[in-house]
């Protein structure tokens, strides 16, 4: 029998919870009952299979991109590979730094395709892609480091704002970093343009050589990863202030350069526990209490 | 059927749970960090084990199972909840807990901080249901000789002990704390334990069983206090007997005056109490309190009696005297000198105690243990152990000990009381500070333990313990779950 992805409402019945494998999605449509539910029907319906589809070219996905040239049929590949094209003549990067929010525009697009929708999210483990109806606006609440207590903070962002996804990339997450950045946030015109702008921005926060900054090669880590060989970060030892910041200012130059390329609309930046912001982050920045549920609640983690 | 399968391919294998096939090596999860290479063996990390209610012995933790498909609908798994019995502890707590487990109940990640913690500001509350009595308020409680606690207040139909606390643990001798650890330890545990009060019996304390009051084992709870015994039973007496006496240490009962009599119209006996009247048909302090006739110390119920008025009794005139459980009763008749004879019981009466039995509760022992957690232990959950508390009060953090639930006290620290009779065997130790070693556990969802400053480099997966973990099923509590 085929493997069947798990779909379940989350406790407050409002969500989606979709998962397949490493997908991991968490959904909210705004709209009338009949259109949430049509929406959610969608969702549950291409993400069924959409691994597979994914997998049947997983050994080209991994392969660093072309920057000129597509070889790839799926309709989610060629978005990954068209979302990292821009960056592959300058840096290593192949489609899968694309994968988790090209994924999730997906999604978003198939809900589109079924229903009138007042706004929607499709997060997908932190890289999130949005809709918004006009006069519609989302907030998007931002924790620097998950494995501490940091700044809280929302952004807003309205229909009016060309943004539409949101990625965070950094050396804690799932997948490998090849910087030492907490946390980059970029927010961009889709979640795949996002998603790949976020990985290099996050590669740019680097102390190259510095003993502080364990690495490994990520073939170690993980066998099959695309990053081969390449030394990913493990580990972060105490860095001096202007070291924090020297790290911050290379990365903030790289956002720097794909803001004024317009292949960004604003980034994050965090590295032990400074901040660097590059290009607009929001139409409305503001600081939350730590604790304050209510006002959590209504913004998506990312 | 989804078979999960592995090939090993020298020590490292491959995952075949989803398309993605990824060779995993010893120690490393797959990309979707869901499955892991565990010595060789393919293990499910994935947060989705939830409490294993379902099942309704102890078990173990299953390292991995083969799964089903999934329905496409809401899905809930039996789950597993882990407890902190033989979790250890890293007191002084500046590291962390040694378990911080992270599961996931119904699709929220949830982060379970598992600790024991060293309680030496802890006691245990006794709840022993009887009437007779153990001794005076503020007396001494003492074990092998040693205070270990005193009487509290009396509730209805029980009486209270506080035991332990922090003087008796550490304020006293080094022998009353050793000895204090040791009584608290066999409590919680639900061990027998004798406790002697000074000025008043000797009383065995086991949870869950009746306690013996010097030497006799306790059956039932009294139905009421004496006055409330005449109110449940006027009318079944009516017409069967011309007066009754419910003798009660607190508030004996005499039928043809109290209100409820009067109700009935029946008339009055020249009935002569002893004791203080407090309203018609209740007198207080009829006797001294003892382990006699309704908590009181009297063998003989007559002695409660002055003699009868002449101008109202009358030769033949009968009388039913009960204790408040129905385990003492006689029944007499005025003889021609107006003094009561005792005669054998009517069978009709005979019916009354023994509703009035029926109608006690089985006599019992309760131990609640009671703990605070406001100190150190609460760095080893989270780096800011003030959030932890405050995570508690405003019931995003849900306590419990052993898995039982517990009540938080309303009011600063987090001091908790458990049922010990809810708690697994031996969920108790101690070391020799002295101070008590129980279980707590903090389930609260991984996004707000990350705000309260979790210890989230710690957190490892449910699956990630070892197999030897014993399990077991726990009240659901609804309205509790973090």
């Amino acid at each position: 029998m085929k493997r069947v992805p798990q779909i379940a409402l989350l406790p407050d019945g409002k969500r989606l919870h979709l998962q397949d494998g490493p997908i991991d999605l968490v959904i909210e449509a705004k709209g009338s009952d009949a259109d949430v539910r049509a929406a959610y029907e969608a969702a549950a319906g291409r993400f069924t299979g959409l691994l597979d589809e994914l997998c049947t070219e997983l050994a080209g996905l991994r392969q660093p991109a072309d920057p000129a040239h597509c070889q790839l049929k799926g309709v989610v590949a060629r978005r990954m590979h068209a979302a990292v094209a821009p960056f592959a003549a300058d840096h290593f990067i192949t489609p899968m730094a694309a994968v988790a929010g090209s994924v999730a525009e997906e999604i978003l697009g198939a809900m589109l395709g079924a229903a009138r929708l007042e706004h929607a999210y499709v997060n997908n483990g932190g890289d999130i892609a949005l809709y918004l109806a006009d006069g519609e606006q989302l907030t998007v609440g931002l924790m620097d480091r998950p494995d501490r207590h940091g700044l809280l903070r929302a952004m807003t962002i309205d229909a009016d704002d060309p943004v539409r996804g949101v990625a965070t990339s950094g050396r804690h997450g799932r997948s490998f970093s090849l910087g030492i950045a907490d946390a980059v946030t970029v927010l961009a015109r889709t979640a795949s343009q996002a998603d790949a702008a976020a990985t290099i921005i996050a590669n740019a926060v680097d102390l190259p050589g510095h003993p502080a900054v364990i690495r490994c090669p990520a073939n170690e880590l993980q066998l099959d990863s695309d990053l081969g060989a390449r030394l990913v970060t493990r580990d972060l030892g105490a860095l001096r202030e202007n070291e924090i910041e020297q790290a911050l200012r290379a990365g903030a130059g790289q956002a720097q350069q794909l803001f004024a390329a317009g292949l960004i609309e604003g980034a994050t930046l965090r590295l032990l526990g400074e901040t660097v912001a590059v290009g607009t982050t929001g139409t409305e920045t503001r600081a939350l209490p730590a604790l304050h549920r209510n006002a959590i609640q209504d913004t998506v983690h990312v | 059927m989804t078979d999960v399968s592995t090939a090993a391919i020298g020590d490292k294998i491959r995952c075949d749970a989803c398309p993605v096939m990824c060779y995993i090596k010893p120690g490393a999860a797959g990309a979707c960090d869901r499955y892991a290479n565990h010595d060789g063996e393919l293990v499910r990390v994935d947060p989705h084990i939830v409490l294993e209610r379902t099942v309704s012995h102890g078990g173990r933790l299953v390292p991995f199972q083969a799964g089903g498909d999934w329905d496409g609908k809401l899905v809930h798994e039996p789950s597993v909840f882990v407890t902190a019995i033989g979790a250890g502890t890293t007191y002084p707590d500046y590291k962390p807990a040694p378990f911080i487990v992270s599961s996931e109940i119904d699709g929220v990640d949830m982060v379970t901080v598992v600790t024991e913690g060293i309680f030496s500001y802890c006691g245990v509350k006794v709840k022993i249901d009887t009437d007779r009595y153990l001794g005076p308020e503020t007396a001494t409680v003492r074990a092998q000789g040693e205070a270990i606690g005193h009487v509290t207040t009396s509730e209805y139909g029980s009486q209270m002990l506080s035991l332990g606390g922090v003087h008796h643990l550490t304020g006293g001798s080094k022998k009353e704390g050793r000895v204090t650890c040791d009584a608290l330890m066999d409590l919680s545990n639900c061990k027998p334990v004798e406790l002697t009060i000074d000025g008043g019996a000797t009383v065995v304390v086991q949870a869950g069983y009746p306690p013996i009051v010097n030497g006799v084992p306790e059956e039932r709870m009294r139905v009421g206090c004496g006055s409330a015994t005449i109110g449940m039973f006027a009318k079944q007496w009516q017409g069967k007997v011309d007066e009754v006496v419910v003798v009660d240490d607190h508030i004996t009962g005499v039928l043809s005056e109290h209100q409820a009599g009067k109700l009935l119209d029946i008339p009055d006996t020249g009935i002569k109490m002893k004791g203080r009247r407090s309203t018609p048909g209740r007198y207080f302090q009829v006797a001294e309190p003892g382990t006699g006739w309704g908590g009181t110390k009297i063998s003989d119920p007559l002695s409660v009696l002055g003699p009868f008025d002449p101008k109202e009794a009358r030769p033949g005139l009968t009388m039913l005297m009960v204790s408040t459980t129905g385990e003492h009763a006689a029944y007499y008749e005025l003889d021609e000198a107006l003094r009561p004879v005792e005669k054998p019981m009517p069978l009709d009466l005979k019916l009354s105690v023994e509703r009035i039995q029926e109608n006690c509760e089985p006599a019992m022992c309760t131990v609640l243990f009671m703990g605070g957690a406001g100190g150190s232990l609460r760095a080893g959950v989270t780096d800011n152990p003030v959030r932890l508390t405050r995570s508690v009060k405003d019931a995003l953090t849900r306590v419990t000990s052993g898995g039982a639930p517990v009540y938080v006290w309303p009011g600063g620290g987090i001091t908790f009381m458990v049922d010990v009779t809810q708690m697994p065997a031996g969920a108790f130790g101690y070391v020799p500070t002295p101070a008590l070693v129980a279980p707590i556990e903090f389930t609260l969802k991984l996004s707000d333990y990350a705000a309260l400053g979790g210890h989230m480099d710690h957190v490892r997966p449910l699956a990630s313990l070892s197999d030897n973990t014993e399990t077991r099923p726990m009240p659901y509590i609804p309205g509790r779950r973090a």
